[in-house]
């Protein structure tokens, strides 16, 4: 008799207990939420500047998500590249243009009320678009997957210099047209913004 | 472990968000800063993709997302540069009186 109301106990905790998410899912939140709030600063803040910060913590956090992925270089170029050198240049920018009168008007101009409709339209559809399909839940392992050459490696390693080897041999071409068009982008920054006199 | 849907949400949300600032906002240097926010979602998207594909010692999500954060740098240099050689100009960078092309 007790143990079958220990039996039925049993099951009726386990039907209602509440499923426990796992690290990966806690990780996320923590940093999807400060990347999703941060977004959302960029568009309607007053000030410029603190447009230009909120958008430092997006870098930051979107860099989080790209380690969480597994995919630690390029979370380090992230922040090599966008909050080093990207964000430099909007501040650098910003402090070069000034006369705005901040804070006095509204950021938004006449067709934001348009403009936020449609997004909140352009939202769902990506959000059912998203959810209708069976995407995967579950990653493969990287240990699972063979680097060529480098298999004997451990993995974080093998993935860095797979990505020297493709650079260099699928991706030839494309590297060093990227090189071009960094020189060419800087000489015409330069060009564009030197002091006429 | 993270399903995939949850990172093209977060992608979906921060692209919405870019698409916003770049069209609603008064200064062309918030343009810009969603410009580079759209760009972001792209590359979470990309790199999404390639973590939860089939083939991912191809390295290609990788790849296309390095590649993508290199040229928004170099377009954010000449944009920048661009929006300050306006300012010089016209002492503005206020969208709504840049109206030189308007019909």
């Amino acid at each position: 008799m007790i143990e079958q109301l220990n039996q039925l106990i049993e099951q009726l905790l386990i039907q209602t207990a509440p499923t426990v998410p796992s690290i990966q899912q806690v990780v996320f939140v923590m940093l999807a939420i400060p990347a999703a709030v941060a977004a959302l600063m960029v568009v309607l803040a007053r000030n410029l500047f603190h447009s230009a910060l909120a958008l430092v913590g997006t870098l930051f956090a979107v860099a989080g998500i790209y380690a969480l992925l597994e995919a630690e270089f390029l979370a380090v170029s992230q922040i090599l590249v966008y909050v080093g050198a990207i964000s430099t240049l909007i501040t650098f920018a910003i402090m070069l243009t000034r006369g705005m009168m901040y804070g006095a008007t509204s950021p938004l101009n006449r067709q934001a009320g348009t403009a936020i409709m449609i997004m909140g339209l352009l939202f769902a559809v990506l959000s059912g678009l998203v959810a209708s399909m069976p995407w995967p839940e579950n990653l493969v392992a990287l240990e699972t997957f063979s680097w060529g050459i480098f298999s004997n490696r451990i993995t974080g390693e093998a993935i860095i210099a797979s990505l020297g080897q493709k650079f260099l041999t699928t991706y030839l071409v494309p590297f060093e047209l990227m090189a071009v068009l960094l020189l060419v982008a800087l000489a015409g920054a330069i060009l564009l913004a030197r002091d006429r006199q | 472990m993270v399903p995939l849907s949850w990172y093209l949400v977060l992608a979906a949300f921060i692209f919405c968000c870019g698409l916003l600032a770049a069209l609603a906002r008064r200064n062309a240097i918030a343009v810009l800063m969603g410009i580079e926010l759209m760009l972001n979602a792209v590359n979470i998207n990309l790199v999404a993709f390639w973590r939860y594909g089939a083939a991912v010692e191809q390295l290609d999500g990788l790849l296309f997302a390095l590649f993508v954060i290199a040229i928004a740098a170099a377009e954010a240099a000449v944009g920048l540069a661009l929006i300050i050689s306006v300012y010089r100009s016209r002492k503005t960078v206020n969208l709504d009186e840049l109206t030189l092309l308007q019909g």
